[in-house]
């Protein structure tokens, strides 16, 4: 047997950088991801771009499976349709408590239900009441709503849907779309300060590096996973409840060139079925089930809830909880020993049937309804987390005989789904817009001719999957603005195409200096392997920064010890290790994930309350206070800045307008 | 092994022009051993069980054999996507099996044309706030908070 001292990859990485090519490019618009924001964008800008301009979509994955929606989903989470965009702001402020730019949730309120509509347009089947099938949504078909915001989808195919339009839109255009190259770095201009110039990444199939030069890019590459230690540790942390590699890329590449960032002590700790992640809305919405903890009991209809909920007010006492107080209620159980807590399927779905037979429906009839039901159920798994099906099938489950445990998950960073974190930018150019919420190109960061969309704006949760397409939307037709009022930039790199090459290859360098001095490939004083970064990683989030063993409870001192170790995972960075293409990809995920980490603990560490219970506890400051910031309270943003000249951070507190009445 | 292929379905795609589960793959797991003609998944405990690769193969050869660390051994879920509908079998540790059948989509693959019927809104268009399928019709799109006081 040979010994295990060699790179185990199919694509090995090359050691020899004169074997490396460079290939540089230059476009006006570049644009950084493949998911529902990137394909928006992609659709929406060629037609603002003048004729002979230029722009490429580069993309880690491939376009068609690309993205949090790449399984597919069973639901369309914000369709405003009789709705107004103000009561959506209402809904999206009180579920994130209070803390939330309401320009930029509002301008996406107006936006969103268009790009629905186009998806229905492209092929997607989205659910029609009974009387209205057949009939588009902008012909008067009426969706089938669980919620007052969500529509129902048959969704197996809407990314390569959604995808093949904005392939069509790049084709058409005569636009490129790179796949397999992974954007790890911004570049500012050399001479014009402030100013973002271009971005750095390599190619996972073959020895490449690519060097971008734009006049103007979008970020939007999805939220952070495996950043804090999942339930499940071996195998099973793949079955991450986002799209495992979201890696918190769109953070770290924007705010290492000094993007203002925001919220980020925001996290989503979503509650979902056990170990699988299934979806659980369909269930709470659609068919009605409840929530009962161990001993069978409905606990929050219990004086004990209503009694913790009451501290939270006013968000605990608003008729729709908010989902971070949901959790709290639920882990409340869990600690005083009453759990498990039970997702009761088989009441909910039994009640349908009771209801047919009071109705008099005879035993066909009922059984097709069954039939119907029955593959609903199952459709809402296997068009967006298969895993959980595959789980029930391992169990024996069948959801009319038995409940399922519901449990919170280990935290994500996101920013399109009930959470906020992300970046601060630009609302829209309008009078209504406080001044301080706008500068000019909506959703540009701070850092000029930066923009980002989706999971990368932050203080404006409950996009999902329509409202991430169209931000992307909202963001291309500002970036060709941008674009005609900087006709005259030509950007320039501070970096030479070889100092580049170096720096995105170093991983590569360090592994084939030293991977013969030991006989284990995995063993070796002299660097650290990508895997065993993203390990100690969640080891030390996990306990000190409140992940799911400790409660999700961290403290002032806590946090200390955690960015500790994060300083010293930082420095051991430099000792990465990557023997091929696919542990290059890996090694810069983890750099990804480390900062948006140390920055998502630097803001708890700043915000000295629990706006988040259920989520996260500060446990030296265990209440929300809402007083407002020249109060002295913490009714406001959190906002972090690294300044890449000095590599100095700054944390602020920022004003919160309300725009939307109560 | 989340997803796992069957090397005696597998051929590599050596008739396509790409290895499909290596070229659709969202994390970059599956890849080609161009030794043995065969795809593998190279990283198993990052596997999303996404399913993507075993909707393209054009062999069946991908299959998921579900979590080891969390699921009892047995389950199976397999799907076989068509054009306009997918086909799911799930079969249970105790043997029973169910199927279920949902459309996917509702006009052909390839067919879309995103620009065709849309509006050309104009480079004076380009400082106001709507997107370039509102310049026409733009009741929703142009609103604002004090319209709803």
């Amino acid at each position: 047997m040979a010994l295990p001292n060699k790179p185990a990859w199919e694509l090995l990485a090359e050691p020899d950088l004169t074997k490396v090519p460079v290939e540089e490019y230059t476009y006006d618009a570049l644009l950084v991801g493949g998911g529902m924001a990137a394909c928006g964008a992609a659709w929406e800008i060629g037609k603002w771009l003048p004729d002979g301009a230029t722009c490429c979509l580069v993309d880690k994955a491939a376009l068609e499976r690309s993205g949090a929606v790449a399984q597919g989903l069973s639901a369309i989470n914000t369709y405003i349709g009789e709705n107004t965009p103000s009561d959506y702001v209402r809904m999206v402020r009180n579920d994130l408590m209070g803390v939330v730019r309401e320009d930029l949730i509002f301008d996406l309120g107006r936006h969103v239900d268009d790009s629905v509509h186009h998806f229905e347009e492209w092929g997607l089947p989205i659910w029609k009441k009974k009387g209205s099938e057949g009939k588009k949504l902008t012909e008067g078909g009426e969706p089938v709503r669980t919620g007052k915001w969500q529509i129902m989808i048959h969704g197996e195919s809407y990314k390569c849907i959604v995808a093949e339009a904005a392939k069509a839109a790049l084709e058409e255009k005569g636009y490129d779309l790179h796949e397999r190259i992974f954007i790890v770095k911004l570049l500012l201009d050399a001479n014009k300060e402030n100013t973002i110039a271009g971005a750095v990444g390599f190619s996972a199939r073959e020895n490449k590096v690519c060097i971008y030069k734009a006049k103007a890019i979008m970020v939007a590459c999805g939220g952070a996973v495996n950043i804090f230690r999942p339930r499940s540790t071996d195998e099973g942390k793949g079955r991450a409840w986002y799209p495992v590699w979201n890696a918190g890329s769109t953070y770290t590449m924007c705010m290492q060139v000094g993007a203002e960032m925001t919220m980020m002590e925001n996290r989503f700790t979503p509650s979902r079925f056990k170990d699988g992640y299934g979806p659980v809305g369909a269930w709470f919405l659609l068919f009605k089930a409840t929530v009962t903890n161990g001993y069978g009991e409905h606990y929050v209809k219990t004086d004990r809830a209503k009694a913790e909920l009451e501290k939270y007010a006013p968000y605990g006492l608003a008729p729709v909880t908010p989902t971070c107080l949901r959790n709290h209620l639920m882990l409340f159980e869990m600690k005083e020993g009453r759990g498990p807590i039970f997702m009761d399927t088989a009441a909910a779905l039994n009640a349908f049937l009771e209801e047919k037979k009071a109705e008099g429906m005879d035993e066909k009839a009922l059984k097709k309804f069954w039939k119907e039901l029955e593959s609903e159920a199952w459709e809402d798994f296997l068009d967006m987390s298969v895993g959980q099906a595959g789980l029930w099938a391992s169990m024996n489950i069948e959801p009319e005989k038995v409940g399922s445990e519901i449990m919170p998950t280990e935290p994500y960073m996101l920013g399109s789904h009930s959470g906020c974190c992300g970046i601060w930018v630009s609302g829209p150019n309008e009078d209504w817009v406080p001044d301080d919420y706008k500068w000019g190109y909506n959703r540009m960061t701070t850092v000029n001719g930066l923009f980002t969309s989706g999971d990368g704006v932050g203080a404006s949760g409950h996009k999902f999957s329509s409202g991430a397409h169209a931000e992307g939307r909202i963001a291309a037709k500002a970036m060709a603005r941008y674009i005609r009022d900087n006709a005259d930039f030509a950007p320039s790199l501070k970096q030479s195409e070889e100092e580049l090459k170096e720096e995105i290859y170093k991983p590569v360098k360090v592994y084939y200096e030293h991977y013969q001095k030991t006989t284990h490939e995995m063993v070796n004083p002299n660097y650290i392997k990508p895997r065993h970064m993203m390990e100690r990683l969640m080891k030390y989030t996990d306990e000190y920064g409140g992940g799911w063993s400790p409660y999700y409870m961290t403290n002032g001192k806590l946090l200390e010890i955690v960015m500790k170790h994060l300083q010293w995972l930082r420095e051991d960075s430099e000792k990465m290790a990557a023997g091929g293409l696919h542990e290059l990809l890996r090694a810069w995920e983890n750099l990804h994930r480390i900062w948006t980490v140390e920055d998502h603990l630097r803001h708890i560490q700043y915000r000295e309350e629990s706006r988040y219970p259920g989520f996260y506890y500060r446990g030296d400051f265990m209440q929300a206070d809402d007083k407002d910031f020249d109060q002295g309270g913490w009714k406001c943003f959190v906002n972090s800045k690294y300044d890449p000249n000095t590599g100095e951070w700054t944390v602020m507190k920022k004003k919160c307008h309300q725009i939307i009445s109560d | 092994m989340p997803s796992f292929v069957n090397p005696e379905k597998c051929d590599g795609c050596k008739g396509g022009e790409k290895t499909a589960c290596m070229y659709i793959c969202p994390n970059d797991l599956m890849v080609l051993n161009p030794d043995e003609m065969k795809a593998y998944n190279q990283e198993p405990d990052q596997c999303w069980e996404c399913y993507s690769c075993v909707k393209i193969c054009p062999q069946g050869a991908i299959e998921v054999r579900h979590y080891a660390d969390i699921c009892p051994m047995g389950g199976y879920v397999q799907p076989m996507r068509g054009t306009d509908s997918i086909m799911w079998t799930i079969k249970f540790r105790n043997g029973n099996i169910k199927r279920f059948k949902f459309p996917i989509r509702t006009t052909p693959e390839g067919s879309i044309k995103p620009y065709e019927g849309k509006p050309s809104p104009g480079a004076d268009q380009l400082d106001n706030e709507l997107l370039f399928t509102e310049t026409a019709d733009s009741d929703r799109a142009t609103c604002k908070p004090s319209d709803f006081a």
